[in-house]
């Protein structure tokens, strides 16, 4: 397959591309296949990012970061999958520290941000879905009351990845009890939880085995005493931190599932070029070239829209709908890759020595996280179409 | 000391190369371009010798067409202070590359040029000893090592026969064999001081140098498909094998 990015690219986006790729060439498959076999961390290529400077790319230069735009950090998570390394183990180290950069005040900041950039804090914990408040955030309903110079927090949440991996969690939790707030979107507030100093009894982490390798846990709150200090902008506030920082998350997924689809494709263009059944290449039969070539445009289409999505992000306009649309569209433009891949091996789709179906079933992950295709739909069917809101 | 350290765009070693449908060259369109991979290594080397504190000085060095700007800012990522591109359409043959090389070896007065010892897409393994040659410096290639001490790099060179060391008087022309060193990766915050340092545009005419290339490709061909191979079921066989249908022996 010809490489896909081919206009001559004097933007810092050429050079991204090509160390990144050079980089995760020191982290093949063998590399992850071990990993995922005993449910281990990356340690090693999680290491090497973050020493290249490259998970501190949206970090303004003045906190130790590059000041980057999203597209460069939604290249290099791109050029991460295509490789076919996993970025999930770290993506979230690139963005959650948004809400901090945003909405934190200048101590927090300068506390946080330059350890975060230089990789010596981990903060890639993202603690909001709860076992009963998954797509309805405002449901959550883990506690945090103020009590003199402190929070006491109590509650639960699940599918915290990275909890174990990370020095920080990015948490939402209720402050003012739902009844008692004026708009629904009030009440909730964000705190910058340095889970190092709390860890043991007053919080608990327990791992959750997946179908991936994805080091995701649930995590419990026990009485759970932090400063008040953690507390990241005014309380109440906390819903609309974290809507704000959802648009570049999208982008950011959507981009790794475009890097996703990438890879896919190439393998399964690699070897319906070489396999040979009754006399000649499989690629030869449209049969087999129809499903690569489909997915292939589809990818394409979906990968307009990211970098639709992202050049509205950098004009700093309103990208809602497009961010959305491009993580569903990049999410199923992967899975139809992934498929096709899955298909054109035959049965050595299966074995695991070809990474094919580690990829596949990391790669299932966005269409229902960090939010499911469903609700992008009412989504936009709401927001952007005018139809009744469905939920 | 300054480093002169010429650096090539080639197509991508990954790349699967095709023949052009004219049959007189390989197709560049649309196909993934990197520096040379010998060149990584020269720069690799020279970055190593500023951090020991023997070069004071890195000019990486590009000639071809505006896109070797790309080459020369990896090369300022991994580490040169600064660029030259020697900017023609003109296809460059060693011969050509050695001579403007020879011309701004003239103008920086560099105390030693490191290159790779030849560029993946023609394979020539030339242009360092014509360098070498027009300036009437030792050369040292095919560096597997080299040291530099009192003025005097000794090069440990990879021969057909094994290891050789010489020992070159600076000024010197060293190129670099693929065991020299390992390249590092440019950092994220490397590439955005690259995107600062400076690079100097000029053209084989201010060099006093006319590129134009002295030798005509006739044709450009695939390899020839290899047959699939045969198993043997004995020494016997092969044997036989070998004399009979090989007739090697
Ligand atoms: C591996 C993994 C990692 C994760 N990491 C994190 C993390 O780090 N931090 C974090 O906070 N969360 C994380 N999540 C949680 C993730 O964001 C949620 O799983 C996701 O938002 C869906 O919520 P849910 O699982 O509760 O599904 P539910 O909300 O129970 O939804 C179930 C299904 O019903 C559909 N549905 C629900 N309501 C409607 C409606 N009104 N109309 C139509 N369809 C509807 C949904 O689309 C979905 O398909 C992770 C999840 C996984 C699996
Ligand atoms: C878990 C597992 C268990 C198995 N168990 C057994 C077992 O117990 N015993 C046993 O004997 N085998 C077994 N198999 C093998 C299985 O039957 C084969 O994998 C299957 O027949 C496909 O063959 P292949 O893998 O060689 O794919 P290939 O023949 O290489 O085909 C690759 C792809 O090309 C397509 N293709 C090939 N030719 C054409 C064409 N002309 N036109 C259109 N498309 C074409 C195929 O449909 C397929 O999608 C097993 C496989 C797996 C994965």
């Amino acid at each position: 397959m010809n490489d896909l990015v081919q206009p001559i690219d004097l933007s810092p986006h050429a050079a991204i591309r090509n160390e990144v790729r050079k980089l995760c060439a020191a982290f093949p498959g063998s590399y992850w296949r071990a990993l995922d076999r005993d449910n281990l961390y990356p340690e090693a290529f999680v290491r090497a990012l973050a020493e290249g400077g490259w998970l501190a790319a949206l970090i303004p230069e003045e906190y130790g970061g590059s000041g980057l735009t999203l597209s460069s950090a939604a290249a290099i998570l791109e050029e991460i999958q295509r490789a076919g390394c996993n970025g999930a183990a770290c993506h979230a180290q690139m963005y959650i520290m948004g809400a901090l950069l945003r909405h934190g005040n200048a101590a927090q900041k300068a506390e946080y941000l330059p350890k975060i950039a230089s990789g010596a804090l981990r903060l890639q914990a993202f603690g909001v879905t709860e076992p009963s408040s998954g797509t309805d955030t405002l449901a959550l309903q883990t506690t945090a009351r103020r009590d003199g110079d402190e929070y006491v927090v109590n509650g639960q949440k699940i599918w915290t990845s990275r909890a174990e991996h990370s020095d920080l969690m990015l948490l939402l939790a209720r402050t003012t009890p739902r009844e008692e707030v004026q708009k629904r979107t009030d009440g909730l507030s964000v705190f910058l939880l340095d889970m190092r100093a709390v860890r043991g009894s007053q919080l608990t982490i327990r791992p959750i085995r997946t179908m991936m390798n994805h080091a995701t846990t649930e995590v419990f709150f026990d009485h759970m005493r932090i400063p008040a200090t953690a507390l990241i902008g005014e309380e109440g506030e906390g819903f609309r931190y974290i809507l704000s920082g959802m648009n570049a998350e999208r982008i950011l997924i959507a981009a790794e599932c475009i890097g996703d689809a990438k890879w896919f494709t190439e393998k399964s263009t690699n070897y319906a070029n070489e396999r040979v059944v009754f006399g000649r290449p499989i690629g030869q039969n449209q049969g087999v070239q129809f499903p690569i070539a489909k997915a292939y445009a589809r990818m394409r289409a979906a990968e307009l829209m990211v970098e639709r999505a992202a050049a509205l992000f950098e004009a700093g306009q309103d990208c809602g709908a497009e961010a959305n649309i491009a993580k569903m569209l990049a999410a199923e433009a992967s899975w139809e890759a992934a498929e096709a891949c899955v298909q054109t091996h035959g049965g050595f789709g299966f074995a695991e020595e070809y990474d094919i179906e580690r990829k596949f079933r990391e790669t299932r992950l966005y269409q229902v996280a960090p939010i499911s295709t469903n609700l992008i739909l009412s989504y936009l069917a709401e927001h952007v179409l005018g139809l009744p809101r469905s939920y | 000391m300054k480093l002169l350290v010429p650096v090539k765009r080639v197509v991508d070693y990954n790349v699967k190369v095709r023949v052009k449908s004219d049959g007189m060259g390989v197709e560049t369109a649309g196909v993934k371009m990197s520096m040379n991979p010998f060149d990584e290594i020269a720069i690799e080397e020279a970055v190593r010798l500023k951090e020991k504190g023997i070069a004071s000085e890195i000019i990486a060095v590009s000639m071809g067409i505006a896109a070797c700007q790309e080459t020369i800012r990896t090369a300022l990522a991994m580490g040169a202070d600064r660029g030259i591109l020697v900017e023609t359409d003109v296809e460059l043959q060693p011969l050509a590359v050695a001579k403007m090389l020879k011309a701004l070896v003239d103008k920086e007065q560099p105390g030693m040029v490191i290159m790779g010892k030849q560029a993946i897409d023609d394979d020539m393994n030339a242009t360092g000893q014509m360098l070498a040659a027009l300036l009437g410096w030792p050369q040292g290639t095919f560096a597997s090592k080299l040291d530099i001490a009192d003025g005097t790099a000794t090069v440990i060179r990879e021969i057909d026969g094994g290891l050789e060391t010489v020992a070159l008087t600076l000024p010197a022309v060293v190129t670099a064999d693929l065991r020299l060193n390992e390249p590092r990766y440019a950092s994220l915050p490397n590439i955005m001081k690259a995107r600062k340092k400076p690079i100097e545009t000029i053209k084989p005419a201010d060099l006093g140098v006319d590129p134009a290339p002295r030798l005509t490709t006739l044709k450009v061909v695939e390899p020839a498909k290899r047959k699939a191979g045969v198993k043997v079921a004995n020494v016997a066989e092969l044997v036989a094998k070998l004399r009979n249908e090989a007739k090697v022996i």
